[in-house]
């Protein structure tokens, strides 16, 4: 079973190396963003009531999710390829194990979004970002980017396993790019004026998500926050990973 | 002259009908700029609110400018995909043989663009105004915002034109989306230029597209524009973007398409 892992892992990894579209997009599209936001959105730092100095400490947690949403295209694009060359029918004549293909996979995605959350929380530090939480609340913060990337990723690998097709994972990018945007990501939920729009992100996990990474940042060690970051990233890792683990015994069924 | 019309026309009518009759390539480019216009109308109208923020016409009228010229910008890109496209298949290949004149097909996509543009355009508007845009430009002011946005796109379609006719191959979209990306967000897209601080505020200063969306959200509200600067600007642009794709169709021209 480890070796299967391996095995899967350094082939998701390697198939990542090979293509730079898939590496650079995910790291510097997120980053220039914010470097845009940041100075673009400085002045909303003068709003009575929000939550930081710098709009750089209060943008800094949105490339996590960003990066997580192109985890979630790249793995699920990679898997729709498989089915599409054959590769998985291939794999089911072997006796691989259902659950080292899966985990091997979104293990090599997960790779790439780990080393894409160091290079945000590096050029966070270089920019002067203003980080609460002290030492011990870097790895907490990777611990739960890598959450949200596996919940993300897991989704992608269940719409491309489910759809077999490529174009229809990549259909979905604009779904969850609705997601993000429709959340707290620009401004704080208290200091969103329409009621509408300040529904839709109260009822939107991924503002919750984003609040999670935020407040390493700009408050410390918040617990409510905290719980339901981690939370909501277990509950939807935890059902987009059995979704995933479903799509692919059906892919893998012996005909 | 007769000639360039005919190819125009042909090159514009098949680019329109192609878009038109094939979902994903219609659905993203009424999708993405009705969801922008949405997100930072709705979602940062309390910007509207810092000190300093002194547009008359509200939070809903600053952005639904920026969206409108960032639809035309874009509806100018994706037709550039459409000409990568096109000599990726081979199509473009026999349109540089069959065309008497091959300016026209380069006027053919512009055309294409434009009615692309019109197109969200008018969408756009309906749903600003049904979300509460207030506009306090007259009907001359609002004239003048439309050829704003026209100029626009079609120097964003002899921009990704050119880079589409040197490269031609769809691999060359990034170069044409990216740089008319960042043009885009590096000007006052949330808050007025002097609201902007760091090294964008810099940057936006001598982004020629800062004249354009100042003009622009001026001729909404009504207030006294600067139109001589931002039509020179754009005309400006439009002539040396026309320079950049004429020497690209020479340059595919030379290549045998």
């Amino acid at each position: 079973m480890r070796s299967q892992v391996f095995e899967m892992a350094r082939r998701s990894i390697l198939q990542t190396l090979r293509q730079p579209a898939l590496i650079i997009p995910p790291i510097v599209f997120p980053l220039i963003m914010m470097a845009i936001n940041t100075g673009g959105l400085h002045a909303a730092t003068n709003l009575p009531g929000f939550p930081a100095d710098t709009y750089l400490d209060f943008a800094i947690a949105v490339p996590f999710l960003q990066c997580s949403l192109f985890a979630c295209i790249n793995a699920g694009a990679a898997l729709a390829r498989d089915v599409e060359t054959g590769f998985l029918k291939r794999l089911a004549m072997t006796p691989i194990q259902r659950a080292a293909l899966l985990i091997g996979h979104l293990g090599g995605v997960m790779v790439v979004s780990l080393v894409s959350a160091l290079i945000y929380v590096a050029v966070g530090f270089a920019a002067g970002m203003n980080f609460h939480a002290g030492p011990w609340g870097v790895p907490a913060l990777l611990l739960l980017a890598m959450l949200v990337s596996l919940a993300f990723a897991a989704l992608g690998a269940f719409v491309g396993l489910r759809s077999g097709s490529g174009e229809t994972v990549q259909g979905f990018f604009p779904l969850f790019f609705v997601l993000l945007f429709l959340s707290s990501m620009s401004l704080p939920r208290p200091l969103i004026e329409q009621d509408w729009f300040r529904f839709i992100a109260t009822y939107n996990p991924v503002s919750y998500l984003i609040e999670g990474i935020r407040s390493f940042i700009i408050t410390g060690w918040d617990a409510e926050a905290l719980a339901l970051g981690f939370g909501i990233a277990v509950i939807v890792a935890a059902a987009a990973v059995a979704a995933a683990s479903g799509a692919l015994r059906t892919r893998l069924v012996r005909t | 002259m007769t000639r360039f019309l005919q190819v125009a026309g042909a090159v514009a009518w098949r680019s329109i009908h192609k878009v038109a009759t094939t979902p994903q390539l219609l659905l993203p480019s009424i999708v993405f700029p009705m969801f922008f216009f949405v997100a930072f109308a709705g979602g940062l109208s309390n910007v509207a609110n810092v000190p300093g923020f002194d547009f008359p016409s509200g939070y809903t009228a600053f952005q639904f400018v920026f969206v409108l010229l960032q639809a035309s910008a874009f509806g100018g890109v994706f037709t550039g995909f459409g000409i990568a496209s096109d000599f990726e298949n081979g199509f473009a290949r026999r349109l540089l043989l069959a065309a008497p004149n091959r300016l026209g097909i380069i006027a053919g996509y512009a055309v294409a663009a434009a009615a692309r543009a019109t197109f969200v355009g008018i969408l756009l508007f309906a749903v600003a105004l049904l979300t509460g845009m207030r506009v306090g430009g007259d009907g001359v002011d609002l004239f003048g915002l439309v050829v704003l946005a026209y100029l626009v796109s079609f120097t964003a379609t002899l921009w990704s034109a050119g880079v589409a006719m040197r490269l031609r191959t769809m691999q060359a979209g990034p170069l044409m989306q990216m740089p008319v990306f960042l043009v885009l967000f590096l000007a006052p897209v949330y808050v007025p230029l002097a609201l902007l601080s760091g090294w964008v505020h810099t940057v936006a200063k001598v982004n020629p597209f800062t004249p354009l969306i100042e003009t622009a959200r001026d001729f909404i509200s009504g207030t006294p524009a600067d139109a001589a600067l931002a039509y020179g600007i754009a005309v400006g642009l439009l002539l040396a973007f026309g320079f950049w794709a004429v020497r690209g169709l020479r340059s595919a021209e030379a290549a045998g398409g």
